[in-house]
C-alpha cells in the first residue's frame, strides 16, 4: 500500500507541476490544490498505513494508527485552504483589473 | 590615547571644524588659512622624530580598537613612514597655501574642498603609519574615496565625473585584490601585524599561498601607483583642481603603492617573481609613460604621463633593490642596496619637483585660462618667476645637473647596469632590457621636459590669443612653488643632508641588513658609465627635440583601437552589454520560466543527490496489503487529476478536482484518520463553492493550445518531478532510522484528559501550531476581504485612470 501511495503521490505531483507550468492562473491554482493533496498523502504514508485502530482511546484493539502525522496534516489542510482561498480571490481581482488571466500577459513593466 | 596617535587624527578633527569655520568666516576669510594649521602642526611634530629615527630606534604607539580581533591602531615610526609622513604633511602645507590663492572664495565650495583634502591627508597618514594590515587597508580605501571626491570636485563637468569614476573603479578593484592578498598573508603568517610578519618572513617562503598573496598585493599596489596597465586612471584624474593633482596625483597618493612595495620588500624581496613583477612593471611603465607623455597637448596630461613614467622608474628601482636580499656577497648586496636607496631618493626628488611643476601649470592655467601647449608660448618675459620654477623642475625631472633629479637618475642608471651584470633570475639573458629601456625612456623624458618648458615659455609671445591680460601670479601661489624649486636645487648641492637624516633610515625599512651599504651620493664620480649614459641622453634628446615636427606625426599611426583607454572603455561596454544580455536571457519576466528553473533544479538537485548518494531503494516487505477498494480509490484519484489537467471546460475541471478531493477523504477514512476525513470533506466542499464563485467571474479555460514544443517541455518537467518525488518517497520509506515518538502521545488521557489523540496533539501537546494556523486563516480572511473591498472602490478609480 505504501508503494502504491508513493506512486500516487508522484503522479499527483506530476499533474500538479504540469498544471502550474501552464499559462492560465486558474490552472495554476488547480495544480497547487493537487500538490496539497499529494503532500498530505505523503505525510500520512510516512507514519505507516492501515496499522491498527483510529487514534481514539475509546477504541479497542491492538495498536493505534500514528496520530502525529494526522495532526500535522490537519494543520496543513487548513493552511492550504486559507492560501487557496486567497489565491482564488487574487486571481479574480487580477482578472478584473487587467482583463486577462494569462501569465504570459502579466509580465510586469519593462523598466523594472 | 597616546598623544602621537591623537596628532595623526588631527586632519579628521579638522574635518569637523571646517563646516563651522566656513559658516562663520566665508567669504570674509579664506578658510584655507585655518586648515593650513593641520599639516603644519603635524609636520613640525614629525620633524622632531628625525633624530630618534636616525639613530635607528622605531617608536611604536598603540591604542586598542577591536582588541578581540587583535585589531589595534598601531603606529610605527620608522624611516620609511617618517619620510612619507613628512612628504604628506610638508607637501600638504604647501598645497593648502597654494590652494588659498588658487581656489576662489566665492565660486568654489571651499568647505567641501578642504573636508575632502583633510580626509585624504588623514587617510594617507593612516596608510603610512599603520602596522596592522587591515587597518592599513581601511585607510587605503579612504584615500581612494577622498581621491574620488576630489577628482569630481567640479561635479557639474562630465569629464570630472568620468575621471573620478574611472579612478575609483581601478583603484578600488586593485584595493580589493590587495585586501585578498593581505588576508592570505595574515593567514599564512598567523598575524596581521606588518612587523611580526617581517620577523617571520623567511618561514613564509615555502608556503603554497605565498605567491598568490604576493601577486594579489602587487595588483593593488600597481593599480594605486598607476603602473602599466592600470595607469589609465591617472591622466583622467587631471580633471581635479590643480592643487589636488599636485598633491594626490603626483606627490602622495600615487606613491602609496610604492610605499607598500617598499614596506613589504622584507617579506617578498629576494624572490624571482617579486623582482620580475616589480621591476618589470616599473620599467615597462617608465618607457610607456615617457613615450606617451611626448604626444600630449595638455600640460596636465603631459605631467600625468610623466608621473606615470617616474613612478615606473621608482618601482623598477624598488624591484632592483629587492635583489639586495638575494646576495651575501658584500659587493653585490651593497650595489643593490644602493638601488633601493636610489628608489627612495628619487621618490623624494620626484615629490618635490613634480609638486612644483604642477603648481606652475596651475599658475599658467590660472593666469592665461588655458593649458593647451599649442596655444601657449613666449611666457618667459611675462612670468619670469614661474618660468624659473618650471625650468628647475623640468631639468630636475630630465635628470640634468645641477638639480636633485640628476643624482637619482645617475643612481638609477647605475642600478640598471648592475642588474644586467648578475646571473640570477634569468638576468644574464634578459638583464640588458633594463639599461636599454632606461636609456630610451630617459631620452623621451628629456624630450617632454623640453616640450614642457620651451613650448610654454619660449617662442613668440602672442597676447592676442589670450582672453585676459597676462601677468605674474600672486606671491602666495609662487612661494610654495619656489620653496619646492629651492629644495630641488639644494638637494643637488647638499644631498647628504636629507640622505643622512631621513633617506637612509627610510631605505633601511626595505633592506634592513644594509646599514652602511648605501654609500655616498656624489654629483661627480668620474667618467663612469652612468655619466656617459646621461650625456648620450642629452645628445639624443636634443636631437629628437629639434626634429620633433618631423617624427611626432608618427604617433598618429598608432591604431586608436588599441590604446589602453579604448580597451578599458570596450571592456566596460562589454561588461555591461554581456551582463545585460545574460540577464535578459533568463530573467524573462515570465513566471513559467522561473518555475521551470525551480523544478529543473529540484529534479537535478534532489534526483541527482538520490543517485549520487546511492539512496535509491524500495522496501516492499512491510507494505500494508492493497485491497480492491483501495485500488479503485487510487485509480479514481489519478483519473480525476488527469481530467482536471486535460479538460478545457472549467466546470469539468472543478468537478474533477472535487472528485479527487473527496477520494482523498475516502483514503483518509481507509487509513484510520476520522478527523482528517471530516476536515477534508468540509474544506473540499467550501473550496469547491469558492471555485464556483470565482469561476463565475473568470473566463472560460483557454482553448488555445500551448506551443507544442513548450508543452513537451512542460510534460517532461512534470514527469521528472513526479518521478523524483516517487523515488524519494520510496527511498524514505526504505530507511526507517528511528522509532516513532507516537507512543508518548498515546498517554493523552493521562496527560491531557483527552481520548481523541489527534485533537489532544492539536490543542494541547502542540497547541502553538494551532494558534498560528488560526492566525493564518485570519490573515487570509482579512486578505480576501481587503481584496474584495478594494475591488469595489477601485473599479471607479480604474476607469478614470
Amino acid at each position: 500500500m505504501e508503494t502504491l501511495i508513493a506512486v500516487l503521490v508522484g503522479i499527483l505531483f506530476a499533474v500538479g507541476t504540469y498544471l502550474i507550468l501552464t499559462r492560465q492562473m486558474l490552472r495554476v491554482i488547480l495544480g497547487i490544490s493537487l500538490l496539497g493533496h499529494a503532500v498530505n498523502l505523503l505525510i500520512l504514508a510516512t507514519g505507516g498505513l492501515k496499522k491498527g485502530r483510529p487514534p481514539l482511546l475509546s477504541e479497542n484493539g491492538a495498536a493505534f494508527a500514528d496520530a502525529l502525522p494526522q495532526a500535522l496534516i490537519l494543520t496543513a489542510i487548513v493552511i492550504n485552504f486559507a492560501v487557496t482561498a486567497f489565491l482564488l480571490v487574487l486571481s479574480y481581482r487580477t482578472y478584473q483589473k487587467y482583463g486577462t488571466d494569462s501569465l504570459d500577459d502579466l509580465r510586469g513593466n519593462d523598466d523594472e | 590615547m597616546h598623544f602621537f596617535l591623537f596628532l595623526l587624527g588631527i586632519p579628521f578633527l579638522f574635518i569637523l571644524l571646517v563646516p563651522i569655520l566656513y559658516k562663520l568666516f566665508n567669504p570674509r576669510v579664506h578658510i584655507g588659512w585655518f586648515v593650513l594649521a593641520a599639516p603644519v602642526i603635524l609636520f613640525v611634530h614629525l620633524f622632531r622624530f628625525l633624530p630618534e629615527v636616525r639613530s635607528g630606534s622605531v617608536p611604536v604607539f598603540t591604542v586598542p580598537w577591536i582588541p578581540s580581533l587583535g585589531m589595534n591602531l598601531t603606529a610605527t615610526v620608522d624611516g620609511l613612514s617618517l619620510l612619507f609622513g613628512l612628504l604628506i604633511t610638508g607637501m600638504g602645507a604647501l598645497v593648502i597655501l597654494y590652494s588659498v590663492y588658487y581656489m576662489s572664495k566665492t565660486r568654489d565650495a571651499l568647505h567641501n574642498f578642504y573636508i575632502y583634502l583633510l580626509l585624504f591627508m588623514g587617510a594617507m597618514l593612516g596608510v603610512v603609519f599603520s602596522d596592522h594590515l587591515l587597518v592599513l587597508y581601511v585607510f587605503w580605501e579612504l584615500t581612494s574615496i577622498a581621491s574620488f571626491l576630489l577628482i569630481a570636485f567640479w561635479y557639474e563637468r562630465k569629464t570630472s565625473r568620468a575621471g573620478a569614476l574611472k579612478a575609483l573603479l581601478i583603484t578600488v578593484s586593485g584595493g580589493f585584490s590587495m585586501l585578498a592578498g593581505f588576508i592570505i598573508l595574515g593567514m599564512i603568517s598567523g598575524t596581521a601585524s606588518i612587523r611580526e610578519i617581517i620577523a617571520q618572513a623567511g618561514e613564509l617562503r615555502g608556503d603554497p599561498l605565498f605567491v598568490p598573496a604576493m601577486v594579489l598585493i602587487l595588483v593593488g599596489a600597481f593599480a594605486k601607483s598607476a603602473q602599466f596597465p592600470f595607469s589609465i586612471w591617472l591622466p583622467d584624474a587631471m580633471e581635479a583642481p590643480t592643487p589636488i593633482s599636485a598633491y594626490l596625483h603626483s606627490a602622495t597618493m600615487v606613491k602609496a603603492g610604492l610605499y607598500l612595495v617598499a614596506r613589504l620588500t622584507p617579506v617578498f624581496g629576494g624572490t624571482a617573481l617579486w623582482f620580475w613583477l616589480v621591476s618589470g612593471a616599473g620599467i615597462v611603465t617608465l618607457l610607456y609613460g615617457s613615450i606617451t607623455a611626448v604626444k600630449q597637448a595638455d600640460l596636465k596630461a603631459l605631467l600625468a604621463y610623466s608621473t606615470v613614467s617616474q613612478l615606473g622608474l621608482i618601482m623598477s628601482l624598488l624591484g632592483i633593490g629587492s635583489l639586495a636580499w638575494l646576495y651575501e656577497n658584500e659587493a653585490l648586496a651593497s650595489a643593490f642596496a644602493v638601488a633601493m636607496f636610489a628608489g627612495i631618493f628619487h621618490l623624494f626628488n620626484h615629490s618635490v619637483f613634480k609638486g612644483s611643476l604642477f603648481m606652475t601649470v596651475g599658475i599658467i592655467d590660472h593666469e592665461t585660462g588655458t593649458r593647451d601647449i599649442r596655444r601657449l608660448g613666449g611666457l618667459m618675459n611675462v612670468m619670469p618667476v614661474t618660468f624659473t620654477v618650471a625650468l628647475i623642475g623640468a631639468f630636475s625631472m630630465a635628470g640634468l645637473p645641477p638639480f636633485g633629479g640628476f643624482l637619482s637618475k645617475e643612481m638609477f642608471f647605475e642600478g640598471t647596469l648592475k642588474t644586467s651584470a648578475v646571473a640570477d633570475f634569468g638576468l644574464d639573458a634578459f638583464g640588458a632590457v633594463f639599461p636599454a629601456f632606461a636609456l630610451a625612456a630617459s631620452v623621451f623624458t628629456f624630450v617632454y621636459c623640453m616640450i614642457f618648458v620651451f613650448k610654454t615659455f619660449a617662442g613668440k609671445y602672442r597676447p592676442e590669443t589670450f582672453k585676459r591680460k597676462i601677468h605674474e601670479a600672486p606671491p602666495g601661489m609662487l612661494i610654495p612653488a619656489l620653496l619646492l624649486a629651492a629644495v630641488t636645487v639644494l638637494v643637488f648641492f647638499f644631498p647628504d643632508v636629507p640622505a643622512e637624516w631621513i633617506l637612509r633610515p627610510a631605505s633601511l625599512a626595505a633592506v634592513p641588513a644594509s646599514v652602511g651599504r648605501f654609500g655616498e651620493i656624489s654629483a661627480w664620480h668620474g667618467f663612469s658609465p652612468p655619466l656617459l649614459m646621461t650625456a648620450g641622453v642629452v645628445l639624443a634628446g636634443v636631437l629628437l627635440y629639434r626634429t620633433l615636427e618631423k617624427w611626432s606625426p608618427l604617433y598618429r599611426h598608432y591604431p586608436q583601437k588599441f590604446t589602453l583607454n579604448a580597451i578599458y572603455v570596450w571592456m566596460l561596454e562589454q561588461y555591461e552589454s554581456l551582463s545585460r544580455t545574460l540577464t535578459d536571457r533568463y530573467m524573462t519576466g515570465s513566471a513559467r520560466h522561473y518555475l521551470m528553473y525551480i523544478f529543473l533544479f529540484f529534479i537535478l538537485g534532489v534526483g541527482g543527490f538520490l543517485l549520487a548518494s546511492g539512496g535509491l531503494g524500495a522496501d516492499l516487505a512491510n507494505d500494508a496489503p492493497i485491497g480492491l477498494f483501495d485500488a479503485v480509490v487510487v485509480v479514481s484519484i489519478i483519473l480525476a487529476a488527469l481530467t482536471a489537467a486535460m479538460t478545457n471546460n472549467r466546470i469539468t475541471a472543478i468537478v474533477a478536482l472535487s472528485v479527487a478531493g473527496y477520494m482523498v477523504v475516502i483514503l483518509f477514512v481507509i487509513f484510520r484518520a476520522p478527523d482528517l476525513a471530516l476536515t477534508q470533506m468540509v474544506v473540499e466542499t467550501v473550496t469547491t463553492v469558492l471555485f464556483l464563485l470565482c469561476f463565475y467571474h473568470l473566463p472560460q479555460l483557454e482553448k488555445r493550445m500551448e506551443k507544442p514544443k513548450f508543452k513537451l517541455t512542460n510534460f517532461l518537467t512534470a514527469a521528472g518531478v513526479g518521478l523524483v518525488v516517487t523515488l524519494f518517497t520510496l527511498a524514505a520509506f526504505d530507511h526507517k532510522l528511528f522509532k516513532p515518538i507516537t507512543a508518548f502521545f498515546e498517554n493523552s488521557y493521562e496527560l491531557a484528559g483527552a481520548k481523541n489523540i489527534v485533537n489532544a496533539i492539536i490543542v494541547d501537546f502542540r497547541g502553538f501550531d494551532t494558534l498560528l494556523e488560526i492566525s493564518v486563516l485570519t490573515a487570509a480572511g482579512l486578505g480576501v476581504y481587503t481584496l474584495v473591498r478594494l475591488g469595489m472602490k477601485g473599479r471607479d478609480a480604474d476607469e478614470t485612470e
